[in-house]
Protein backbone atom coordinates (compact mmCIF):
# COMPACT_ATOMS: atom_id res chain seq x y z
CA UNK A 1 0.00 0.00 0.00
CA UNK A 2 0.94 3.06 -0.41
CA UNK A 3 1.50 5.74 2.43
CA UNK A 4 0.60 8.89 1.59
CA UNK A 5 1.02 11.91 3.78
CA UNK A 6 -2.41 12.45 4.72
CA UNK A 7 -2.43 15.77 4.48
CA UNK A 8 -1.34 15.46 1.03
CA UNK A 9 -4.07 13.11 0.32
CA UNK A 10 -6.83 15.22 1.72
CA UNK A 11 -5.53 17.82 -0.53
CA UNK A 12 -6.01 15.30 -3.81
CA UNK A 13 -9.13 14.70 -2.79
CA UNK A 14 -10.43 18.32 -2.07
CA UNK A 15 -8.84 19.54 -5.34
CA UNK A 16 -10.59 16.63 -7.04
CA UNK A 17 -13.93 16.69 -5.62
CA UNK A 18 -13.77 20.63 -6.49
CA UNK A 19 -12.63 20.45 -10.10
CA UNK A 20 -14.95 18.26 -10.73
CA UNK A 21 -18.30 19.90 -9.53
CA UNK A 22 -16.96 23.13 -10.70
CA UNK A 23 -16.95 21.61 -14.25
CA UNK A 24 -20.46 20.30 -13.34
CA UNK A 25 -22.17 23.20 -12.34
CA UNK A 26 -20.58 25.48 -15.24
CA UNK A 27 -23.06 22.99 -17.01
CA UNK A 28 -25.74 24.48 -15.58
CA UNK A 29 -25.07 28.22 -16.11
CA UNK A 30 -28.50 29.36 -17.14
CA UNK A 31 -30.11 27.26 -14.42
CA UNK A 32 -27.54 29.35 -12.40
CA UNK A 33 -28.26 32.42 -13.20
CA UNK A 34 -32.08 31.98 -12.72
CA UNK A 35 -31.14 30.80 -9.14
CA UNK A 36 -28.88 34.26 -8.62
CA UNK A 37 -32.44 36.43 -10.19
CA UNK A 38 -34.22 34.65 -7.56
CA UNK A 39 -32.69 35.61 -4.93
CA UNK A 40 -34.44 39.48 -5.36
CA UNK A 41 -35.77 39.31 -2.29
CA UNK A 42 -33.28 42.12 -1.03
CA UNK A 43 -33.18 44.34 -3.40
CA UNK A 44 -36.91 44.62 -3.36
CA UNK A 45 -36.95 45.15 0.17
CA UNK A 46 -33.95 47.89 -0.61
CA UNK A 47 -36.38 50.13 -2.79
CA UNK A 48 -39.37 50.06 0.17
CA UNK A 49 -36.69 50.89 3.24
CA UNK A 50 -34.77 53.91 1.19
CA UNK A 51 -38.23 54.85 0.65
CA UNK A 52 -38.95 54.85 4.40
CA UNK A 53 -36.10 56.28 4.91
CA UNK A 54 -35.98 59.00 2.96
CA UNK A 55 -39.43 60.39 5.31
CA UNK A 56 -39.23 57.95 8.83
CA UNK A 57 -37.48 58.01 11.36
CA UNK A 58 -34.88 55.21 11.27
CA UNK A 59 -31.56 54.53 12.54
CA UNK A 60 -30.08 54.46 9.17
CA UNK A 61 -30.26 56.61 6.13
CA UNK A 62 -31.11 55.68 2.69
CA UNK A 63 -27.82 55.45 0.95
CA UNK A 64 -26.80 53.14 4.26
CA UNK A 65 -30.08 50.69 3.71
CA UNK A 66 -28.96 50.54 -0.24
CA UNK A 67 -25.52 49.11 1.03
CA UNK A 68 -26.70 47.38 3.53
CA UNK A 69 -29.10 45.65 1.06
CA UNK A 70 -26.75 45.37 -1.75
CA UNK A 71 -24.52 43.49 0.74
CA UNK A 72 -27.50 41.47 2.02
CA UNK A 73 -27.83 39.81 -1.49
CA UNK A 74 -24.07 39.09 -2.04
CA UNK A 75 -24.07 37.40 1.60
CA UNK A 76 -27.00 35.61 0.40
CA UNK A 77 -25.71 34.36 -2.86
CA UNK A 78 -22.41 32.88 -1.31
CA UNK A 79 -24.31 31.45 1.76
CA UNK A 80 -27.29 29.67 -0.70
CA UNK A 81 -27.76 25.68 0.93
CA UNK A 82 -30.05 23.23 -0.78
CA UNK A 83 -28.32 20.46 0.82
CA UNK A 84 -31.54 18.77 2.58
CA UNK A 85 -32.99 18.42 -1.06
CA UNK A 86 -30.16 15.94 -2.26
CA UNK A 87 -29.86 14.45 0.93
CA UNK A 88 -33.19 13.25 1.09
CA UNK A 89 -33.31 12.30 -2.22
CA UNK A 90 -30.61 10.07 -1.54
CA UNK A 91 -31.63 8.14 1.03
CA UNK A 92 -35.46 8.21 -0.37
CA UNK A 93 -34.02 6.37 -3.65
CA UNK A 94 -31.13 4.15 -2.02
CA UNK A 95 -28.25 6.22 -3.78
CA UNK A 96 -26.65 7.06 0.05
CA UNK A 97 -25.95 3.35 -0.37
CA UNK A 98 -23.03 3.77 -2.96
CA UNK A 99 -21.84 6.83 -1.36
CA UNK A 100 -21.27 4.73 1.55
CA UNK A 101 -18.82 2.70 0.04
CA UNK A 102 -16.45 4.88 -0.59
CA UNK A 103 -13.70 5.70 1.99
CA UNK A 104 -15.13 9.71 2.19
CA UNK A 105 -17.99 10.90 4.33
CA UNK A 106 -20.63 11.05 1.98
CA UNK A 107 -20.70 15.22 3.30
CA UNK A 108 -17.62 15.90 1.87
CA UNK A 109 -19.21 15.51 -1.75
CA UNK A 110 -21.87 17.85 -0.88
CA UNK A 111 -20.04 20.56 0.83
CA UNK A 112 -17.50 20.17 -2.02
CA UNK A 113 -20.81 20.75 -4.80
CA UNK A 114 -22.06 23.75 -3.07
CA UNK A 115 -18.60 25.25 -2.71
CA UNK A 116 -17.68 24.97 -5.99
CA UNK A 117 -21.19 26.03 -7.38
CA UNK A 118 -20.08 29.68 -5.38
CA UNK A 119 -17.13 30.10 -8.04
CA UNK A 120 -19.47 29.48 -10.81
CA UNK A 121 -21.98 32.00 -9.52
CA UNK A 122 -19.39 34.29 -8.99
CA UNK A 123 -19.56 36.62 -12.66
CA UNK A 124 -23.40 36.65 -12.07
CA UNK A 125 -23.02 38.21 -9.29
CA UNK A 126 -20.06 40.62 -9.91
CA UNK A 127 -22.58 41.77 -13.01
CA UNK A 128 -25.45 42.55 -10.75
CA UNK A 129 -23.50 44.27 -8.19
CA UNK A 130 -22.32 46.53 -11.56
CA UNK A 131 -25.21 46.54 -12.97
CA UNK A 132 -26.52 48.24 -9.44
CA UNK A 133 -23.69 51.02 -9.24
CA UNK A 134 -24.47 51.84 -12.41
CA UNK A 135 -28.03 52.19 -11.52
CA UNK A 136 -27.48 54.22 -8.34
CA UNK A 137 -23.80 55.19 -8.36
CA UNK A 138 -24.49 57.14 -4.86
CA UNK A 139 -24.82 54.39 -3.06
CA UNK A 140 -20.58 53.14 -4.35
CA UNK A 141 -18.44 52.29 -1.24
CA UNK A 142 -14.92 50.96 -1.18
CA UNK A 143 -14.59 48.66 2.23
CA UNK A 144 -11.72 49.05 4.36
CA UNK A 145 -9.44 46.33 2.97
CA UNK A 146 -9.15 45.03 6.97
CA UNK A 147 -12.67 45.16 7.51
CA UNK A 148 -12.93 43.88 3.68
CA UNK A 149 -10.57 40.53 4.31
CA UNK A 150 -12.47 39.69 8.05
CA UNK A 151 -16.27 39.97 5.84
CA UNK A 152 -14.71 37.52 3.23
CA UNK A 153 -13.59 35.12 5.87
CA UNK A 154 -16.90 35.38 7.99
CA UNK A 155 -18.79 35.10 4.91
CA UNK A 156 -17.15 31.75 4.47
CA UNK A 157 -17.70 30.79 8.48
CA UNK A 158 -21.60 32.05 7.63
CA UNK A 159 -21.59 29.22 4.67
CA UNK A 160 -20.12 26.29 6.97
CA UNK A 161 -22.35 27.36 10.09
CA UNK A 162 -25.59 27.53 7.04
CA UNK A 163 -24.28 24.07 5.71
CA UNK A 164 -24.25 22.86 8.97
CA UNK A 165 -27.66 23.87 10.18
CA UNK A 166 -29.29 22.00 7.05
CA UNK A 167 -26.80 19.18 7.09
CA UNK A 168 -28.08 18.15 10.87
CA UNK A 169 -31.70 18.68 9.90
CA UNK A 170 -31.09 16.37 7.01
CA UNK A 171 -30.21 14.01 9.28
CA UNK A 172 -34.42 13.60 9.69
CA UNK A 173 -34.22 12.13 6.41
CA UNK A 174 -33.51 8.44 8.11
CA UNK A 175 -36.41 8.29 10.05
CA UNK A 176 -38.92 10.44 7.70
CA UNK A 177 -39.59 10.61 4.20
CA UNK A 178 -40.20 14.61 3.98
CA UNK A 179 -37.17 15.94 5.85
CA UNK A 180 -37.41 19.01 3.85
CA UNK A 181 -40.32 20.08 4.93
CA UNK A 182 -38.43 20.89 8.43
CA UNK A 183 -35.91 23.05 6.49
CA UNK A 184 -39.27 24.87 5.12
CA UNK A 185 -40.23 25.10 8.65
CA UNK A 186 -36.81 26.47 9.84
CA UNK A 187 -36.63 28.77 6.41
CA UNK A 188 -38.87 30.94 8.42
CA UNK A 189 -36.51 31.55 11.36
CA UNK A 190 -33.58 32.20 8.52
CA UNK A 191 -35.85 34.05 6.81
CA UNK A 192 -37.16 36.88 9.59
CA UNK A 193 -34.74 36.67 12.03
CA UNK A 194 -31.64 36.70 9.74
CA UNK A 195 -31.75 40.42 8.54
CA UNK A 196 -32.68 40.04 5.19
CA UNK A 197 -35.77 41.71 6.01
CA UNK A 198 -34.63 44.57 7.89
CA UNK A 199 -30.89 44.99 9.81
CA UNK A 200 -31.13 44.39 13.12
CA UNK A 201 -30.97 48.22 14.19
CA UNK A 202 -34.22 48.44 13.36
CA UNK A 203 -35.94 45.41 15.26
CA UNK A 204 -37.79 46.18 18.90
CA UNK A 205 -34.88 46.14 21.39
CA UNK A 206 -35.50 42.87 22.74
CA UNK A 207 -36.40 40.59 19.86
CA UNK A 208 -32.69 41.99 18.61
CA UNK A 209 -31.57 40.93 21.40
CA UNK A 210 -32.94 37.13 21.64
CA UNK A 211 -32.45 37.46 17.81
CA UNK A 212 -28.52 37.97 18.50
CA UNK A 213 -28.07 34.62 20.44
CA UNK A 214 -29.54 32.43 17.81
CA UNK A 215 -27.24 31.43 14.99
CA UNK A 216 -29.51 33.47 12.29
CA UNK A 217 -28.03 36.39 12.45
CA UNK A 218 -24.52 35.79 11.76
CA UNK A 219 -25.36 34.02 8.56
CA UNK A 220 -26.57 37.40 6.75
CA UNK A 221 -26.88 40.55 9.05
CA UNK A 222 -23.23 40.13 10.69
CA UNK A 223 -21.30 39.33 7.45
CA UNK A 224 -23.39 42.51 5.46
CA UNK A 225 -22.74 44.72 8.62
CA UNK A 226 -19.21 44.13 7.92
CA UNK A 227 -18.73 44.38 4.57
CA UNK A 228 -20.47 47.70 4.65
CA UNK A 229 -18.41 49.01 7.78
CA UNK A 230 -21.47 49.38 10.07
CA UNK A 231 -20.38 48.63 13.99
CA UNK A 232 -20.89 45.34 15.00
CA UNK A 233 -19.50 43.20 18.04
CA UNK A 234 -16.90 40.74 16.13
CA UNK A 235 -15.65 38.80 19.05
CA UNK A 236 -19.09 38.21 20.19
CA UNK A 237 -20.35 37.19 16.56
CA UNK A 238 -17.33 35.20 16.23
CA UNK A 239 -18.15 33.04 19.58
CA UNK A 240 -21.77 33.06 18.65
CA UNK A 241 -21.02 31.18 15.53
CA UNK A 242 -18.30 29.35 16.85
CA UNK A 243 -19.93 28.00 19.58
CA UNK A 244 -23.35 26.85 17.31
CA UNK A 245 -20.91 25.24 14.83
CA UNK A 246 -19.45 23.45 17.57
CA UNK A 247 -22.80 22.25 19.33
CA UNK A 248 -24.49 21.23 15.75
CA UNK A 249 -21.07 19.69 14.78
CA UNK A 250 -21.81 16.79 17.67
CA UNK A 251 -25.28 16.36 17.10
CA UNK A 252 -24.86 16.03 13.42
CA UNK A 253 -21.83 13.10 14.18
CA UNK A 254 -24.75 11.39 16.49
CA UNK A 255 -27.40 11.90 14.65
CA UNK A 256 -24.85 10.39 11.55
CA UNK A 257 -24.90 7.35 13.44
CA UNK A 258 -27.65 6.29 14.66
CA UNK A 259 -29.38 7.21 11.49
CA UNK A 260 -26.70 5.18 9.42
CA UNK A 261 -28.13 2.23 11.88
CA UNK A 262 -31.66 3.22 10.68
CA UNK A 263 -30.55 2.74 7.11
CA UNK A 264 -32.20 0.03 4.65
CA UNK A 265 -31.16 1.57 1.75
CA UNK A 266 -33.88 1.47 -0.31
CA UNK A 267 -34.53 1.16 -3.69
CA UNK A 268 -30.67 0.23 -4.49
CA UNK B 1 -67.88 21.15 -20.42
CA UNK B 2 -69.35 18.57 -17.81
CA UNK B 3 -67.09 16.25 -18.48
CA UNK B 4 -64.38 18.53 -17.49
CA UNK B 5 -66.30 19.17 -14.63
CA UNK B 6 -66.38 15.35 -13.66
CA UNK B 7 -62.55 14.85 -14.56
CA UNK B 8 -61.86 17.57 -12.06
CA UNK B 9 -63.75 15.94 -9.52
CA UNK B 10 -61.97 12.70 -10.02
CA UNK B 11 -58.39 14.39 -10.30
CA UNK B 12 -58.65 16.14 -6.82
CA UNK B 13 -60.55 13.31 -5.15
CA UNK B 14 -57.40 11.02 -5.78
CA UNK B 15 -54.84 13.64 -5.73
CA UNK B 16 -56.08 14.69 -1.63
CA UNK B 17 -56.77 11.30 -0.86
CA UNK B 18 -52.56 10.74 -1.82
CA UNK B 19 -51.54 13.77 0.07
CA UNK B 20 -53.68 12.73 3.08
CA UNK B 21 -51.34 9.57 3.79
CA UNK B 22 -49.03 12.32 4.92
CA UNK B 23 -50.93 13.91 8.17
CA UNK B 24 -47.56 15.05 10.31
CA UNK B 25 -47.08 16.89 7.12
CA UNK B 26 -50.63 18.82 6.90
CA UNK B 27 -49.39 19.73 11.07
CA UNK B 28 -45.84 20.81 9.95
CA UNK B 29 -47.05 22.84 6.99
CA UNK B 30 -49.91 24.57 9.92
CA UNK B 31 -47.12 25.51 11.67
CA UNK B 32 -45.15 27.02 9.06
CA UNK B 33 -47.99 28.85 7.76
CA UNK B 34 -48.61 30.68 11.20
CA UNK B 35 -44.85 30.95 11.56
CA UNK B 36 -44.88 32.85 8.08
CA UNK B 37 -47.96 34.82 8.89
CA UNK B 38 -45.86 35.80 11.92
CA UNK B 39 -42.68 36.95 10.40
CA UNK B 40 -45.34 39.06 7.51
CA UNK B 41 -47.09 40.80 10.60
CA UNK B 42 -43.45 41.28 12.16
CA UNK B 43 -41.83 42.78 9.09
CA UNK B 44 -44.49 44.96 8.49
CA UNK B 45 -44.72 46.45 12.24
CA UNK B 46 -40.98 47.35 11.68
CA UNK B 47 -42.29 49.77 9.48
CA UNK B 48 -45.13 51.00 11.23
CA UNK B 49 -43.83 51.13 15.14
CA UNK B 50 -41.43 54.34 15.03
CA UNK B 51 -44.85 56.03 13.27
CA UNK B 52 -43.81 55.87 9.68
CA UNK B 53 -46.34 55.41 7.79
CA UNK B 54 -47.23 54.30 3.63
CA UNK B 55 -48.80 57.03 2.28
CA UNK B 56 -52.65 56.48 2.57
CA UNK B 57 -52.00 53.66 3.83
CA UNK B 58 -52.64 52.80 7.62
CA UNK B 59 -52.02 49.74 9.47
CA UNK B 60 -55.05 48.17 8.98
CA UNK B 61 -55.21 49.29 5.57
CA UNK B 62 -51.77 47.66 5.36
CA UNK B 63 -52.67 44.59 6.27
CA UNK B 64 -55.73 44.03 3.77
CA UNK B 65 -52.56 44.09 1.07
CA UNK B 66 -50.60 41.43 3.42
CA UNK B 67 -54.19 39.70 3.78
CA UNK B 68 -54.21 40.04 -0.12
CA UNK B 69 -50.39 37.94 -0.21
CA UNK B 70 -51.46 35.58 1.96
CA UNK B 71 -54.58 34.38 0.02
CA UNK B 72 -52.42 34.64 -2.66
CA UNK B 73 -49.34 32.26 -1.21
CA UNK B 74 -52.32 30.08 -0.41
CA UNK B 75 -53.72 30.00 -3.53
CA UNK B 76 -49.82 29.08 -5.26
CA UNK B 77 -49.56 26.77 -3.14
CA UNK B 78 -52.50 24.66 -3.30
CA UNK B 79 -53.20 25.09 -7.21
CA UNK B 80 -50.44 26.20 -9.18
CA UNK B 81 -47.21 24.84 -7.38
CA UNK B 82 -47.68 20.87 -7.66
CA UNK B 83 -48.87 21.21 -10.98
CA UNK B 84 -47.12 23.83 -12.76
CA UNK B 85 -43.60 22.63 -11.46
CA UNK B 86 -44.32 19.15 -12.86
CA UNK B 87 -44.64 20.31 -16.43
CA UNK B 88 -41.16 20.02 -16.43
CA UNK B 89 -40.28 16.44 -15.06
CA UNK B 90 -43.02 15.85 -17.60
CA UNK B 91 -40.56 17.44 -20.79
CA UNK B 92 -37.66 16.00 -18.93
CA UNK B 93 -38.92 12.39 -18.64
CA UNK B 94 -41.04 12.42 -21.94
CA UNK B 95 -44.43 11.41 -20.44
CA UNK B 96 -46.23 14.45 -22.03
CA UNK B 97 -46.38 11.90 -24.85
CA UNK B 98 -49.17 10.04 -22.37
CA UNK B 99 -51.08 13.77 -21.58
CA UNK B 100 -50.97 14.68 -25.48
CA UNK B 101 -52.64 11.50 -26.32
CA UNK B 102 -55.88 11.77 -23.99
CA UNK B 103 -58.90 13.19 -25.25
CA UNK B 104 -59.04 16.17 -23.24
CA UNK B 105 -57.24 19.81 -23.51
CA UNK B 106 -53.93 19.17 -22.42
CA UNK B 107 -53.29 22.80 -20.67
CA UNK B 108 -56.36 21.57 -18.65
CA UNK B 109 -54.88 18.68 -17.56
CA UNK B 110 -51.76 19.96 -16.35
CA UNK B 111 -52.87 22.53 -15.02
CA UNK B 112 -55.06 20.94 -12.75
CA UNK B 113 -54.37 18.01 -12.44
CA UNK B 114 -53.61 17.27 -9.05
CA UNK B 115 -54.30 19.85 -5.84
CA UNK B 116 -52.37 20.26 -2.53
CA UNK B 117 -54.04 20.67 0.88
CA UNK B 118 -51.22 21.98 2.09
CA UNK B 119 -51.71 25.82 1.41
CA UNK B 120 -55.28 25.88 2.97
CA UNK B 121 -53.88 27.24 6.18
CA UNK B 122 -52.53 30.21 3.92
CA UNK B 123 -55.70 30.77 2.16
CA UNK B 124 -57.94 30.32 5.65
CA UNK B 125 -55.22 33.25 6.94
CA UNK B 126 -55.49 35.07 4.70
CA UNK B 127 -59.11 35.72 4.34
CA UNK B 128 -58.86 35.95 8.09
CA UNK B 129 -56.83 39.22 7.83
CA UNK B 130 -58.77 40.96 5.14
CA UNK B 131 -61.93 40.59 7.06
CA UNK B 132 -60.34 41.18 10.49
CA UNK B 133 -58.69 44.53 8.92
CA UNK B 134 -61.52 45.01 6.78
CA UNK B 135 -63.91 45.02 9.62
CA UNK B 136 -61.72 47.25 12.25
CA UNK B 137 -62.08 49.68 9.16
CA UNK B 138 -65.80 48.96 8.87
CA UNK B 139 -65.75 48.26 5.25
CA UNK B 140 -69.45 46.74 3.88
CA UNK B 141 -70.64 43.51 2.68
CA UNK B 142 -70.91 44.60 -0.98
CA UNK B 143 -67.30 45.83 -1.05
CA UNK B 144 -65.95 42.52 -0.23
CA UNK B 145 -67.96 40.84 -2.61
CA UNK B 146 -66.87 43.60 -5.07
CA UNK B 147 -63.02 42.62 -4.29
CA UNK B 148 -63.93 39.28 -4.95
CA UNK B 149 -63.49 40.42 -8.67
CA UNK B 150 -59.87 41.49 -8.95
CA UNK B 151 -58.73 38.90 -6.64
CA UNK B 152 -59.93 36.44 -8.94
CA UNK B 153 -58.46 38.42 -11.82
CA UNK B 154 -54.93 38.30 -9.74
CA UNK B 155 -55.12 34.44 -9.34
CA UNK B 156 -55.95 34.36 -13.53
CA UNK B 157 -52.73 36.46 -14.12
CA UNK B 158 -50.22 34.75 -11.72
CA UNK B 159 -51.76 31.03 -13.34
CA UNK B 160 -51.68 32.71 -16.69
CA UNK B 161 -47.55 33.76 -16.71
CA UNK B 162 -47.01 30.90 -14.32
CA UNK B 163 -48.39 28.33 -16.44
CA UNK B 164 -45.83 29.99 -19.70
CA UNK B 165 -42.82 30.44 -18.00
CA UNK B 166 -43.54 26.56 -17.11
CA UNK B 167 -44.38 26.16 -20.85
CA UNK B 168 -41.07 27.44 -22.29
CA UNK B 169 -38.87 24.63 -20.53
CA UNK B 170 -40.12 22.87 -23.94
CA UNK B 171 -37.23 24.79 -25.45
CA UNK B 172 -34.95 24.47 -22.35
CA UNK B 173 -35.27 21.57 -19.95
CA UNK B 174 -32.98 22.77 -17.69
CA UNK B 175 -34.52 26.25 -17.01
CA UNK B 176 -37.69 25.26 -14.37
CA UNK B 177 -36.54 27.51 -12.16
CA UNK B 178 -37.19 30.05 -13.41
CA UNK B 179 -40.53 30.19 -12.19
CA UNK B 180 -38.66 30.78 -8.80
CA UNK B 181 -37.79 34.32 -10.04
CA UNK B 182 -41.12 35.13 -10.52
CA UNK B 183 -42.24 33.84 -6.96
CA UNK B 184 -39.01 35.82 -5.80
CA UNK B 185 -40.36 38.94 -8.14
CA UNK B 186 -43.98 38.48 -6.37
CA UNK B 187 -42.53 39.24 -2.57
CA UNK B 188 -42.74 42.66 -3.68
CA UNK B 189 -47.11 41.53 -2.85
CA UNK B 190 -46.27 42.24 0.67
CA UNK B 191 -46.37 46.15 0.66
CA UNK B 192 -48.75 48.82 -1.13
CA UNK B 193 -46.88 50.04 -4.06
CA UNK B 194 -46.76 53.21 -2.54
CA UNK B 195 -44.64 52.34 -0.24
CA UNK B 196 -41.67 51.85 -3.32
CA UNK B 197 -39.82 53.96 -5.07
CA UNK B 198 -41.25 55.36 -8.49
CA UNK B 199 -38.54 52.67 -10.46
CA UNK B 200 -40.00 49.83 -9.13
CA UNK B 201 -43.56 51.27 -8.98
CA UNK B 202 -43.26 51.43 -12.72
CA UNK B 203 -41.75 47.53 -13.06
CA UNK B 204 -43.67 46.15 -10.59
CA UNK B 205 -47.17 47.26 -12.66
CA UNK B 206 -46.03 46.92 -16.23
CA UNK B 207 -43.07 44.68 -16.16
CA UNK B 208 -44.26 42.23 -13.67
CA UNK B 209 -48.20 43.20 -12.76
CA UNK B 210 -47.67 42.56 -8.95
CA UNK B 211 -49.44 45.59 -8.18
CA UNK B 212 -52.61 44.18 -9.79
CA UNK B 213 -52.33 41.19 -7.60
CA UNK B 214 -52.68 42.45 -4.10
CA UNK B 215 -52.63 46.50 -4.03
CA UNK B 216 -55.30 46.84 -6.75
CA UNK B 217 -57.53 44.59 -4.79
CA UNK B 218 -57.02 46.09 -1.63
CA UNK B 219 -58.35 48.92 -2.69
CA UNK B 220 -61.11 47.88 -3.94
CA UNK B 221 -61.80 46.26 -1.08
CA UNK B 222 -61.04 49.90 1.16
CA UNK B 223 -63.97 51.14 -1.81
CA UNK B 224 -61.10 53.62 -3.31
CA UNK B 225 -60.52 51.47 -6.35
CA UNK B 226 -61.22 53.35 -9.72
CA UNK B 227 -62.82 51.76 -12.34
CA UNK B 228 -60.21 52.76 -14.65
CA UNK B 229 -57.56 50.16 -13.11
CA UNK B 230 -60.40 47.56 -12.58
CA UNK B 231 -61.02 47.43 -16.23
CA UNK B 232 -57.26 47.07 -16.76
CA UNK B 233 -56.80 44.31 -14.83
CA UNK B 234 -59.69 42.56 -16.68
CA UNK B 235 -58.33 42.97 -19.72
CA UNK B 236 -54.99 42.01 -18.96
CA UNK B 237 -56.24 39.04 -16.91
CA UNK B 238 -58.27 37.77 -19.93
CA UNK B 239 -55.15 38.98 -22.34
CA UNK B 240 -52.57 36.76 -20.32
CA UNK B 241 -55.04 33.71 -20.20
CA UNK B 242 -55.38 33.96 -23.84
CA UNK B 243 -51.56 34.35 -24.68
CA UNK B 244 -51.07 31.30 -22.04
CA UNK B 245 -53.20 29.11 -23.98
CA UNK B 246 -51.69 30.46 -27.72
CA UNK B 247 -48.26 30.10 -25.77
CA UNK B 248 -49.42 26.53 -25.35
CA UNK B 249 -50.21 25.96 -28.52
CA UNK B 250 -47.11 27.51 -29.87
CA UNK B 251 -44.49 25.67 -27.58
CA UNK B 252 -46.53 22.41 -28.30
CA UNK B 253 -45.37 22.85 -31.76
CA UNK B 254 -41.79 22.27 -30.38
CA UNK B 255 -41.99 18.86 -28.59
CA UNK B 256 -39.87 16.73 -30.20
CA UNK B 257 -40.84 13.71 -26.99
CA UNK B 258 -37.92 12.99 -24.79
CA UNK B 259 -38.08 9.21 -24.94
CA UNK B 260 -38.57 8.04 -28.26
Amino acid sequence: MNQQNPLKKAWRIASTLLSVYYAYMLEYRAELLFWVLSGSLPIILMGIWIQAARTGDFTLTPVEFARYFLAVFLVRQFTVVWVIWEFEREVVEGKLSFRLLQPLNPIWHHFASHFAERFARLPFAFILVALFFWLYPQAFWIPDIGQLILALVVIVLAFALRFLIQYTLSMAAFWTERASSLEQFGFLFYLFLSGIIAPLEVFPPVVREIALWTPYPYLIYFPANLLVGLPVDVGRGLLVMLGWSVGLYVLYRWLWRKGLRQYSGMGA
Amino acid sequence: MERYWHVLKLFWATALAAELEYRVNFLIATLSSVGGLAGSLFGLFLFYRTGYTFQNWNWEQALIVLGMFTLLQGFSATFLAPNLNRIVRHIQQGTLDFVLLKPINSQFWLSTHTVSPWGMPDLLFGAVMIVYAGNRLGVEAQNYLLGLLPIGFGFVMLYSLWFMLGAMSIWFVKIYNVTEVLRGLLEAGRFPMVAYPMGYRIFFTFVVPVAFLTTIPAEVILGRGSVGWLAGAAVLAGFLLWASSAFWQFALRFYTSASS
